[in-house]
C-alpha cells in the first residue's frame, strides 16, 4: 500500500488536478474550433463557437437583454425561481409521503400502485397536458419541476423508513413508545441521512427538468435562451446557456454540500 | 421485599429459529427463577443461546415454549418495568448523552403527565450516578466504549424498572476499563438494590458480580447445566484463594457442561 501523502499536500495536488483538467479542456476547444473564414480540418465556427468567443458573449449577456430580450441575469434568476418553487414542494410532499408509505402500512398499500406507475414517466412527458393546463408560464413548470423531484423525495424517505436500524427501533419499544412515538422519535431521525441524500438527488433531477420544460415551452428562462441560440443559428449563444446552466447546477450542488455536512455532523457514530 | 420471592422467571422456555430453511433449536427447556434484589448472572459462552433469553425476558420477542413471567404474570411485550442494557450500546447517535437518557423518561412522562424539566433531572441525577456530569451535551461519538456504556446504565436506570436485563454489556471493552466498569456495577447494584440479570461469557466478571450464577450447556440449543451460589463476602478480590477457587470449580463445571 502507498503512504498517505499529508493531508495538506494532497489537498492541494488534488485542486491543482482539477484546475489542470479544466483548464485542459477549455484550451483543446478552443483549438479544435476554426477562426471565423478558416476552412481546415478543424471544426467550423457554424456548428461550435471557440471558448473565448462564449466568454465573451457570457459577460455580455449578463447587462444585453438582444437578441432575445432579456438579459442573462434574468433568464438566470426565472429559471432558478421556477426550479426552487418547484423543488421546495417536491420536498414539502415527497418527503413526508415517502416516510409515511415506509412505515404505515396502509399508507404504502394505497399509494404505491399509483407512485409506482408514475415513476416511469420521464417528466418530461407532461409537458403537453401542462401547456394545456397552465400554458406556457411559471405553474406548468412548476409542476414539472415538482414532479422530477417529488419522485427521488419518496423513494429516498422510503427506503430511509425500511431501512431504518431495527435496534433503534426496539430500544424505543422497551420504552414503551407507541407506535408514532417510535416512528417520530427513532425511525425519521434515522433515516435522516437518506433524506438528505434526496435533497441532493431532487434538486439535480429538478435542474435538469427545468431546462428541458424551458426547451419546449417558454418565453424566459436559461432554457429558452438556448432555444433561442438555435433558432438564431448562433452556437455561441446555445453555449452561453449550456455554460450558465452547468455553473449554476454545480454552484447550487455545492451549497447543498455544505449545509449537509454541517447538518449531519451530529449523526456520525 | 423478600429476597427469597421469585421475581422474574422462566417457566420451560425455548425458542428456536428458521435459518436457511431449517429450524435451529437456540433454548430448550430453560426453567429458574431470579428472586427479588438478587444479582443473577447467565454464564455460557458464544453460541449458547443467552443472548436469545435475554431478549425473552425481556419481551422484544416470545418464547415458542413456555413462559417468562415477572411475579407471577406472563411476559408478553417490552416494558419499562425492565431496563435494557446492550453490548452494542444501542445509543441514539442523533442525540447528545442527556438525550439518550431522557427521551425514554419523556416517552414515559407522556403518559405519566410527568413535565420535560423533570426528566431533564432525572436524567442528569442518573448521568451524574454513573460518572457522566460534564459530558451532557457531547455525541455518542464523540465517547469512549465504556462512557458509551455507561450512557447505557444510566438511560436503563433512568426509567426506574423493576429489574435491569444487561446483555454482555462489558464485551466490547479493553480489560482494565471492562474490570472498572464491573466495580461500577456492583456499586451502583449495592446503592439501590435492583433485581439484576446480568449475562456474561467472562467467568471472573461473573464470579465477582454474582449472588447466583446460572451455567448455560455451551451448544445448541442452550439448557441449563447448574445452577451456583455465589457465596463470597463484597466486595470481592479476583486475587483472593476463596474466588480463584470458586473460579476453578466453575470452569470445571463449564467444561463439564461442553
Amino acid at each position: 500500500m502507498r503512504t498517505a501523502p499529508p493531508p495538506g499536500r494532497n489537498r492541494m495536488r488534488l485542486r491543482l488536478l482539477s484546475v489542470g483538467s479544466l483548464l485542459a479542456f477549455v484550451l483543446l476547444w478552443q483549438l479544435c474550433v476554426a477562426p471565423e473564414g478558416v476552412s481546415d480540418w478543424r471544426i467550423p465556427r457554424i456548428m461550435l463557437s471557440p471558448p473565448s468567443e462564449v466568454a465573451a458573449l457570457f459577460v455580455d449577456k449578463l447587462t444585453n437583454p438582444k437578441p432575445d430580450g432579456e438579459t442573462l441575469v434574468v433568464h438566470a434568476w426565472v429559471s432558478m425561481q421556477e426550479a426552487f418553487l418547484g423543488y421546495l414542494l417536491a420536498l414539502l410532499v415527497g418527503i413526508p409521503l415517502g416516510l409515511a408509505m415506509g412505515w404505515f402500512r396502509t399508507v404504502r398499500g394505497l399509494l404505491r400502485p399509483i407512485f409506482e406507475m408514475i415513476r416511469p414517466i420521464p417528466p418530461v412527458a407532461w409537458i403537453p397536458l401542462t401547456v394545456f393546463w397552465f400554458g406556457i408560464g411559471l405553474g406548468g413548470k412548476v409542476f414539472i419541476i415538482w414532479m422530477s423531484g417529488v419522485v427521488p423525495c419518496v423513494i429516498n424517505a422510503y427506503i430511509g423508513v425500511r431501512m431504518a436500524n431495527p435496534t433503534y427501533i426496539n430500544m424505543s419499544r422497551t420504552y414503551g413508545a407507541t407506535d408514532w412515538q417510535v416512528f417520530t422519535r427513532a425511525c425519521i431521525p434515522s433515516a435522516l441521512p437518506m433524506v438528505f441524500g434526496a435533497l441532493q438527488i431532487a434538486l439535480v433531477y429538478c435542474w435538469i427538468t427545468l431546462v428541458a420544460a424551458e426547451l419546449l415551452a417558454s418565453d424566459k428562462g436559461i432554457g429558452y435562451l438556448i432555444t433561442t441560440g438555435r433558432f438564431l443559428g448562433r452556437t455561441d449563444l446555445v453555449l452561453v446557456g449550456m455554460v450558465s446552466v452547468g455553473l449554476t447546477g454545480a454552484l447550487i450542488s455545492l451549497i447543498i454540500d455544505r449545509i449537509e455536512a454541517r447538518l449531519l455532523a451530529g449523526l456520525r457514530r | 421485599m423478600d429476597r427469597t420471592v421469585v421475581h422474574i422467571e422462566c417457566d420451560g422456555v425455548g425458542k428456536s429459529y428458521l435459518q436457511k430453511g431449517r429450524t435451529v433449536p437456540v433454548l430448550e427447556g430453560l426453567s429458574f427463577g431470579v428472586r427479588e434484589r438478587e444479582l443473577l448472572v447467565v454464564l455460557g459462552p458464544g453460541q449458547s443461546g443467552k443472548t436469545t433469553l435475554l431478549r425473552l425476558m425481556a419481551g422484544l420477542e416470545a418464547p415458542d415454549a413456555g413462559c417468562v413471567r415477572m411475579h407471577g404474570e406472563p411476559v408478553t411485550g417490552p416494558g419499562t418495568d425492565r431496563g435494557l442494557v446492550f453490548q452494542s450500546y444501542m445509543l441514539f447517535p442523533w442525540l447528545t448523552v442527556l438525550g439518550n437518557v431522557e427521551i425514554g423518561l419523556d416517552i414515559q412522562g407522556r403518559r405519566t403527565g410527568a413535565t420535560r424539566a423533570q426528566a431533564r433531572d432525572k436524567a442528569r441525577a442518573y448521568l451524574d450516578m454513573v460518572g457522566l456530569s460534564g459530558f451532557e451535551d457531547y455525541f455518542p461519538h464523540q465517547l469512549s466504549g465504556g462512557m458509551k456504556q455507561r450512557v447505557g446504565i444510566a438511560r436503563a436506570y433512568a426509567l426506574e424498572p423493576q429489574v435491569m436485563l444487561l446483555d454482555e454489556p462489558f464485551g466490547q471493552l479493553d480489560a482494565q476499563t471492562r474490570l472498572s466498569m464491573e466495580q461500577e456495577t456492583e456499586r451502583i447494584w449495592r446503592a439501590n438494590r435492583k433485581t439484576m440479570v446480568f449475562v456474561t461469557n467472562n467467568i471472573d466478571e461473573a464470579v465477582y458480580l454474582a449472588d447466583r450464577i446460572a451455567i448455560l450447556e455451551g451448544k445448541l440449543p442452550g439448557r441449563l447445566a447448574a445452577i451456583r451460589d455465589v457465596p463470597l463476602p463484597r466486595p470481592r478480590d479476583p486475587m483472593d484463594v476463596a474466588f480463584l477457587r470458586l473460579r476453578e470449580e466453575i470452569t470445571a463445571m463449564q467444561k463439564l457442561a461442553l
